[in-house]
């Protein structure tokens, strides 16, 4: 490659705590190039991409633009050196026009005038074929007119690096192409695009190059045009780890939980959920893979009866009088009066699933609070299971009436999980139930999953690592963009096929898997 | 036709003591800040304001010159009181409705103990500023009660329309009240923006006191109804929908409503019993609610509060 070195980084490394998002990183970006960084979640592509954005600095490591190392400290030092990036999540004020966010915060010289603003904003717009009105406000705009204003906020500042954090994530397919030759202009003009995804096949359409990251490192960078979706999978993924997570064969399987033709849409119109069937079975662990955001929240959410599908059935069969009843459409009470027990583990801890300023006793009286006949809330039950659970699950708390907030992450997970499980369910849902918990507190929490699943509850368990859903579940279901990509066999499975299937943008070209095969 | 204007004329000069705390209040709430502090603040405004001309009356200084260190010590005990405000909230991200409340409670009373320590000299230094009572003010006329503030609260409006519109400065402070977070992504000084528009705001509502007493009532007892007006110069503020040159003609309106109970009976030729007076100072606060409902019920964006209004604002740290 001849062209001219645009950015260097050298052995960069960032640490949170004592956990390395990025270690030793090596990374070297050409003018006139577009280089896809792929990597799983949690594996430091974001983490790195800040770094030369302005938003972290690095612990250790150089960062050099056109040879010269530079120190890049704010996202303002980094537009000084012409780097501008794009964030998933859209920063913009709603209420002012495209060219009002373009030009905030921008330092210049010049009189202040938004009729020059709106006028350059449409000349950079020409130049690369972006369609937009300047005039036109945020709130009115769709998502992909927001992600153009995004770009276009950069490009005024001058920049000549640009660094895309997952931009089709958010666009339909004929957007993403729009977006994409628009790239791809970029590139002929001698910009260089950095471009975070997990979609192998936008890698292989778009990128010259292509950097791995796994586990915060750099596996390696290879040219797109000699490699293939098998080998990057190969490099995302890594060899298997084994965990020796205790796994019983499943007893008295009968199914439980039945979805069919579940389809879902966000507040914009976007599908998250589209016609995902699959059934849960007492008696098993049934894991759920997928890159974070494709759905599986709001998949739980809709089991669970806190959000609601435009499509499908959510089929419920009670063990204790044999009837069938549909979920959908019910409030979480109602599914609760009904007989039906969901215990929810929500991905975010603190958010949905426990009050932080409030005691243990208190936040277990949340999930009993309407048991009570008298008028005054009966605290004594509550302290007992609270008592109950910090001695179980050995929550290290001074007493039960310590504020949740104060515990640690682990201890706090603990408390949440043991709470739902103390309501016996029938079915468990834990969503990401290990997320920043340590290697001991992470097999406790396996350990009470798996004893649920003795105990005949169905468990569904969605998990970010593949290693440990490989060894915990017995069947795990492929999520991706939405879609069931596939459901395969836990015990047979390899972390190569999971990966790939998370990564299948198109259902067409993903091996038709349907529940009886899966067995 | 003559009866009305006189009502007008009154009603102009009282609705500047809202003008002040409206356009002051408006520029605290576009950098995401509730002040309920205002009518302390303008409560201040007048204490400090008359401390001054008491300090300096029968000194050699020019009257020009007293009534313009009159005016400045009353901006700076409303800067003060801002900056007070501001630190709790801003800083330390205090709750603002707590501690806006706190601010009047605060103002009101230190100004009760402060005008009441001054009583004895009570009325004559502030015909101080009878010298600038223009244009064609002499007693004689309607126009008696336009002193000279009240083309600076006109003026102030306006420069604060100006700047919130069609300056970057006012650019960046709408962003920072509507959204910090993009704000602070783009460079912008979230918590200078913060600091520097509560405090100047505070100030420009504390002329509204000053105003008050020395040019509109000219009687220092005046100062114990300007929380009640302090209030109403916050309720302005929903009426205008955040825009301080509507200000100016709200805070007209209110001086009208305000006034319609004296006012309105011998307008209309109707009697109105003595009782019935309360029912119409109602007005200003029914108006208010009527906006908000008509401005909620459209939901149409320009319309709304600041989006961060009333929220500290947390930099988002791993």
């Amino acid at each position: 490659m001849n062209k001219p070195v645009a950015l260097e980084m050298k052995k960069v490394s960032k640490y949170f705590g004592t956990l390395a998002a990025n270690k030793d990183v090596d990374l070297t970006v050409y003018r006139g190039e577009i280089l896809a960084i792929l990597g799983e979640n949690g594996c430091g592509k974001t983490t790195l991409m800040n770094m030369i954005a302005g938003i972290y600095y690095p612990d250790h490591g150089t960062i050099a633009v056109d040879g010269q190392e530079v120190v890049i400290r704010s996202p303002k030092d980094a537009f000084r050196h012409g780097i501008g990036m794009i964030h998933q999540h859209f920063k913009l004020v709603d209420l002012f026009t495209a060219a009002e966010n373009i030009v905030l915060g921008v330092d210049s010289e010049e009189k202040f005038n938004i009729r020059d603003v709106n006028r350059r904003v449409q000349e950079i717009a020409d130049k690369y074929g972006f369609r937009i009105d300047p005039k036109k406000k945020i709130y009115e705009m769709s998502v992909s007119e927001k992600q153009t204003v995004e770009i276009l906020k950069v490009l005024y500042r001058g920049a000549d690096i640009l660094i895309l954090d997952e931009p089709s994530a958010v666009l339909t397919p004929q957007e993403t192409d729009k977006l994409f030759d628009i790239l791809r202009r970029m590139r002929a003009d001698g910009k260089s695009i950095l471009i975070i995804t997990h979609k192998l096949h936008e890698v292989l359409s778009i990128s010259d190059r292509v950097a791995v990251l796994r586990k915060g490192e750099h596996v390696a960078t290879v040219e797109t045009a000699q490699t293939n979706e098998s080998q990057l999978t190969e490099m995302m993924v890594g060899k298997k780890v084994e965990l020796n997570i205790d796994r019983p064969e499943p007893k008295n399987v009968t199914d439980r939980l039945e979805i069919k033709h579940l389809s879902m849409t966000d507040a914009e119109g976007v599908k998250i959920l589209d016609d995902v069937s699959f059934t849960a079975r007492s008696g098993e662990i049934l894991g759920i893979a997928g890159i974070a955001g494709s759905g599986q929240k709001e998949l739980l959410e809709s089991i669970a009866g806190l959000c609601h599908p435009i499509e499908g059935e959510i089929l419920y069969h009670n063990p204790k009088n044999d009837t069938t009843e549909n979920l959908r459409d019910k409030d979480p009470v109602a599914i609760r009066e009904l007989g039906v027990r969901l215990s929810f583990v929500p991905e975010d801890r603190l958010g949905m699933g426990l009050v932080g300023n409030m005691d243990l006793v208190d936040n277990m009286m949340l999930r009993s609070y309407r048991k009570g006949h008298s008028m005054f809330v009966d605290r004594k039950k509550p302290g007992d299971l609270a008592k109950k659970i910090v001695e179980e699950l050995e929550v290290s708390t001074p007493s039960t009436h310590t504020p949740v907030r104060r515990l640690s992450g682990g201890n706090v997970q603990k408390v949440l999980v043991g709470r739902e499980i103390a309501a016996a369910p029938t079915v468990l849902m834990a969503a990401y139930p290990v997320r920043g918990l340590d290697i001991n507190s992470s097999y406790t929490i396996y350990g009470l999953l798996t004893k649920q699943k003795e105990q005949g509850v169905s468990v569904i368990f969605v998990g970010e690592d593949l290693d440990v859903l490989v060894e915990l579940c017995d069947r795990i279901l492929v999520i991706c963009g939405g879609r069931v990509t596939g459901i395969l066999d836990g015990r047979k499975t390899t972390k190569e096929e999971i990966g790939l299937l998370m990564t299948k943008a198109e259902r067409a070209d993903a091996p038709e898997l349907t529940e009886k095969e899966g067995n | 036709m003559n009866m009305f204007l006189d009502y007008l004329l009154t009603a102009i000069p009282l609705g500047m003591t809202f003008l002040f705390g409206c356009t002051g209040e408006i520029l605290t709430e576009k950098s995401g800040h509730l002040n309920l502090g205002i009518p302390g603040i303008m409560c201040m405004g007048g204490a400090c304001g008359c401390l001054a001309l008491h300090v300096m009356y029968g000194s050699a200084l020019p009257p020009f010159l007293i009534l313009i260190l009159a005016v400045l010590a009353a901006f700076a005990g409303g800067v003060l009181m801002g900056m007070i405000y501001s630190f709790l909230t801003v800083s330390l991200k205090a709750n603002q409705n707590v501690t806006g409340l706190a601010m009047t409670t605060f103002g009101v009373g230190t100004t009760k103990f402060i005008m009441s320590s001054l009583a004895t000299e009570a009325m004559s230094y502030l015909y101080a500023l009878d010298y600038f009572r223009f244009p064609f003010a002499d007693s004689s006329t309607s126009l008696k009660y336009c002193g000279v503030l009240m083309y600076v609260a006109i003026l102030i409006a306006l420069a604060a329309s100006f700047v919130l519109s069609r300056t970057k400065v006012g650019l960046h402070l709408r962003a920072v009240g509507e959204n910090p977070a993009t704000a602070d992504a783009v460079g912008i000084n979230v918590t200078l923006y913060k600091y520097v528009a509560t405090g100047i705001g505070s100030g420009i509502a504390a002329l509204g006191g000053l105003y008050y007493i020395m040019d509109y009532s000219g009687s220092y007892e005046a100062y114990k109804s300007i929380e009640a007006l302090g209030w109403l110069a916050v309720a302005l503020v929903i009426f205008t929908l955040w825009r301080p040159h509507i200000s100016i003609i709200g805070s007209i309106l209110f001086g009208m409503l305000y006034l319609a109970g004296s006012h309105l009976p011998t307008l209309l030729g109707i009697r109105l019993d003595m009782s019935a007076t309360p029912l119409l100072q109602m007005l200003p606060y029914v108006v208010t609610i009527v906006v908000l409902i008509v401005t909620s019920v459209s939901k149409k964006r320009e319309n709304q509060p600041p989006a961060a209004l009333g929220l500290p604002y947390f930099r988002e740290e791993r």
